[in-house]
């Protein structure tokens, strides 16, 4: 449990820090608006169908022994 | 664990401080319709699914799913210790997002009900964008608290409780690549095991060579993943996007999953193929055949917790009927979306024991099995 702890820590230690970041830093976006329209198109959204992933999800922890890492917090399952 | 939440809490706090902020833009109103059918291993699971997203005001959206799996399973499990049953689970979720200049607050309920399950769970998240909405930083925490009941015995009832913490990042490398890295920490804590299964134990004064006794897991878990994605835009616009997760726990299962999708539009069309691998260790307390009775502390015959290698073909393609140009009425959007997965599971450790075979000579067992789904979607 302790290592939970710590691992925990260190995540929350690593995001605060990516935030203070953005508060102080002067980094220059790399990528301007106006060059974002390729990644504006529909064919490249991270997750296009929710209502499908959530479900398709659902289907694989039900039939593997791994969860999660998959950037969504999922909900309880009766999957036993 | 209050401690936990209270420094959890005070973070998410800090992340949602104005001072922090730029622009946003909150997720797109839309409406989905989902129907879904899972047959393999002697398992049909249908049902549909609705999602319905809408904006309030400027700064908030809800968002709520329906969703139920109507079950008749006559698996390998049920078909060697028990009977074939039917079963339907039925699953509502609700969520609230707060937008703030560039952060945004989520808060979801989930609540899954079948005849000998419950399960609730609540979760918070908090997103800021960044360096000009090139990066945006998650950070999650969700609280499940299930109820394990038995329908043979009504004074049967096992609590488990569950926590999830999160962390995600999501990154624009160029003007064709977006990226993204997921943490995920979850700890189970209470009945874990099923309360129907058995794990079977050599016995030679048996007829088959085994008897069953019911299995009993540790009352702890805890898993670690980590998932890597990146999504490409190909120059005659199409796309391609690879996925890679690593996953360990307590329980001593340690799993790769990869895939890769391809993504290619045409006129109103778009065609997306996916191949996922995904290949994990057995659980430290796993066996196909335990030596004797009571044999070890903690024991379980749980083909999920097997050693096993699993592969997903998947074939979509999506329709848009509606358009900004062809618009009907408050819908900007619309469009219809079938899809097909083709999954094949190997267990490397998990016997058939409906071949008849004698003891120790069992085939190994194989899942094949399709998944359907169907889908309208609609924009407004």
């Amino acid at each position: 449990m302790n290592m939970v702890n710590r691992a925990t820590a260190r995540l929350l230690a690593f995001a605060l820090g990516l935030v203070i970041l953005a508060g102080c830093s002067n980094i220059e976006p790399w990528v301007a608006p106006y060059e974002r329209d390729r990644l504006a198109d529909p064919i490249m959204a991270l997750d296009a169908d929710p209502v499908s992933t959530s479900y398709v999800q659902h289907v694989y922890e039900a039939r593997e022994g791994a969860r999660g890492g998959e950037g969504a917090v999922g909900g309880g399952c009766g999957c036993n | 664990m209050q401690l936990r939440l209270r420094t959890l809490l005070a973070t998410l706090a800090f992340v949602m401080t104005p001072g922090l902020v730029f622009a946003s833009v909150l997720p797109e109103d839309r409406a989905d319709v989902l129907y879904h059918h899972y047959t393999g291993g002697g398992v049909d699971i249908n049902g549909p699914s609705v999602l319905v997203r809408k904006q309030v005001g400027k700064s908030v959206s809800l968002v709520g799913n329906y969703y139920v799996d109507m079950i008749s399973s006559a698996s390998i499990d049920v078909v060697t210790t028990a009977s074939p049953y039917d079963e339907e689970r039925t699953q509502w979720s609700l969520g609230v997002d707060y937008l703030r200049g560039n952060s945004t607050l989520r808060l979801g309920y989930t609540s899954s009900e079948e005849s000998d399950y419950d399960a609730k769970t609540y979760s918070i998240s908090a997103s800021q964008d960044m360096f000009g909405s090139l990066t945006t930083v998650t950070l999650s925490y969700a609280f499940g608290d299930d109820l394990v009941r038995r329908s043979d015995d009504e004074t049967f009832e096992k609590p488990v409780q569950r926590q999830i913490y999160g962390v995600g990042l999501t990154q624009i490398l160029t003007k064709n690549l977006i990226t993204a890295i997921n943490f995920e920490t979850v700890t189970d804590e209470g009945y874990l095991n099923n309360p129907y299964r058995s794990v079977r134990y050599f016995e030679p004064s048996e007829g088959r060579g085994y008897r069953y006794e019911q299995e009993l897991y540790p009352n702890t878990r805890t898993s670690n993943a980590v998932g890597l994605r990146g999504k490409y835009f190909l120059p005659y616009r199409a796309a391609l996007e690879g996925e890679y997760r690593f996953f360990t726990d307590t329980w001593d299962i340690e799993a790769h999953t990869a895939s890769l999708t391809y993504v290619q539009p045409w006129k109103n069309w778009t065609f997306t193929t996916k191949f996922r691998y995904h290949d994990q260790t057995g659980a430290h307390f796993y066996s196909d055949l335990f030596p004797r009775a009571q044999a070890t502390n903690f024991r379980g015959r749980d083909k999920e917790l097997s050693e096993l290698t699993s592969m997903t073909l998947t074939l979509k393609a999506s329709y848009e009927f509606l358009d900004d140009s062809r618009g009907w009425g408050f819908l900007k959007k619309g469009s219809i979306t079938g899809a097909i997965d083709m999954l094949g599971v190997d267990y490397h450790e998990f016997s058939d024991l409906t071949a008849g075979a004698p003891i120790g000579e069992e085939p190994l067992y194989k899942l094949e099995a399709n998944i359907f789904q169907i889908f309208f979607s609609f924009w407004y």
